[in-house]
């Protein structure tokens, strides 16, 4: 199987739209989000139902934002981190396009970007939309405890990103979704699920080295080497990791996690996870950035924790998973 | 790298919760809930209410103020500084029962309050009236030895 799967400029992204929460919107990227709401419920009466009206609000901005209707759209990509992945299911029901739901965890982004970008380059469809999210507190609900508990967090916990992002793909297009590579389920053994960014820093390590094996790219050519949620602990490691395999990405890494929140004053301990982390941040603040110019080539490296609360009550340790898109004009 | 390694790697470099402050804070928080259990002692002794009496209400005036505080979205805020400090006394308790009951009732009040208010709590509750039972079981032996 070959190892980057070439787009041959048949694949872009048309439009892209962002929803957030309050403590998103207070961050220091938080005024190029297009929409927040202040109580991060979304005039929903469950958390659930907020991270549905959320998905639900991304995809009809960015339907609006390409002057297209629903009707467009052959086919819908989309996934989140609640089981079944009912977020997607409920808040993209009205809208009646054929449906694909996929989980990748936090890489989900990445993940629907990578599908689409090869579903519209093999001729299956002329126009798809890909849409993810995370909620705090529906995802708080399901893999920790209840909002309310009084605990105390490690320092290398992350914070689950309340966003959520949209992006209508399509043929023609200034922003070009160039190559994808698929991620490989990697498990080092990590059992600590305050420290995501040690369980899923093998994995894009992993991701990145294959690209850069294969392509004949080098580091300096691109603006950005964005990963989707390691935040500050997972970020180091794979910098390490790289650097251990004489590829130095310090220079342009930026971390989705890591520039969502000011992870001091905003006490998010070790930055910001969630697929909503990485699909909020590309739609809201890089892409605008690339439309205008002032960033050319980036790589979009999703990372994703592949387990669920049974899982590791019983014992298991955390495989990881990183998708790669090569984003560029 | 292999599993071992990377595990040792990482616990090496992953900064550690800081131990010393927490147990501080935790001792002052603690000792600050103890305190005020004390003070409601007193001034149910000082209206005139049995020794034993009191002493249940006072563990019932603590359980009221951590149900209180949870509810209005202040205790979390507050255990996040004082950690065992607000955990360990009936307030963790307390908190853990009621924030679990606030969290599950948009799933109605039999399969979502009903079912999941001692999700947290539950382990305390089986295990420490398994020891109690146990330890009276002991108890009651020794004595008719004695």
């Amino acid at each position: 199987m070959q190892q980057i799967i070439d787009f041959k400029n048949s694949a872009s992204i048309l439009s892209y739209y962002s929803v957030v929460g309050k403590s998103e919107k207070e961050g220091p990227i938080g005024e190029c989000f297009d929409e927040y709401c202040e109580d991060d419920m979304f005039g929903k009466s469950s958390w659930e139902q907020s991270e549905s009206e959320m998905q639900r609000l991304a995809l009809k901005g960015a339907l609006e934002k390409a002057e297209l209707s629903a009707t467009d759209i052959e086919l819908l990509i989309a996934g989140d981190l609640l089981n079944q992945c009912v977020g997607s299911t409920y808040g993209l029901l009205d809208f009646n396009i054929p449906y694909v739901g996929i989980y990748g965890a936090c890489s989900t982004c990445a993940l629907g970007l990578a599908l689409g970008g090869a579903l519209l380059s093999g001729g299956v469809c002329d126009k798809c939309a890909s849409v993810t999210s995370s909620h705090f507190c529906s995802s708080e609900r399901q893999f920790r405890f209840p909002l309310e508990y009084g605990g105390q967090r490690t320092p290398t916990s992350q914070w689950t990103v309340t966003g959520s992002g949209a992006f209508v793909l399509g043929r023609e297009g200034d922003i070009k979704i160039k190559s994808a590579v698929f991620g490989k389920s990697i498990d080092m053994g990590v059992k600590d699920i305050n420290n995501m960014g040690a369980a899923m820093a093998p994995a894009a390590t992993d991701t990145i080295l294959r690209f850069f094996q294969n392509s004949s790219h080098r580091v300096e050519d691109f603006d950005m080497i964005v990963t989707g949620d390691l935040g500050y602990e997972g970020s180091e490691i794979l910098k390490d990791l790289l650097l251990s395999n004489d590829l130095d990405i310090r220079k342009n890494h930026v971390d989705c996690g890591l520039v969502i929140y000011d992870r001091f004053s905003q006490d998010k301990h070790a930055g910001g996870s969630g697929c909503g982390c990485s699909a909020s941040v590309l739609a809201g603040n890089i892409l605008k950035n690339m439309q205008s110019g002032a960033i050319k080539d980036i790589l979009f490296i999703g990372t994703g924790a592949l387990m669920n609360p049974m899982t590791l009550y019983q014992g298991q340790s955390i495989p990881s998973i990183a998708h790669l898109v090569h984003i560029g004009r | 790298m292999n599993k071992e390694n990377y595990n040792i790697y990482i616990s090496r470099r992953a900064k550690k919760s800081p131990f010393l402050k927490n147990c501080c804070f935790a001792f002052l928080f603690g000792g600050s809930i103890c305190a005020l259990g004390r003070i409601f002692l007193d001034i149910y002794l000082y209206i005139g209410m049995e020794q034993k009496d009191a002493s249940s209400l006072v563990s019932m005036t603590i359980i009221f103020i951590a149900f209180l505080l949870t509810a209005f979205g202040v205790f979390d805020n507050i255990a996040k500084i004082a950690g065992g400090g607000t955990l360990v006394p009936i307030t963790g308790f307390a908190n853990s029962v009621v924030s679990a009951a606030i969290d599950s009732k948009s799933e109605g009040y039999v399969l979502g309050v009903g079912a999941k208010i001692f999700s947290i709590a539950g382990p305390v509750i089986l295990y420490g009236i398994t020891s109690g039972t146990i330890y009276g079981i002991i108890y009651y032996f020794w004595t008719l030895l004695r």
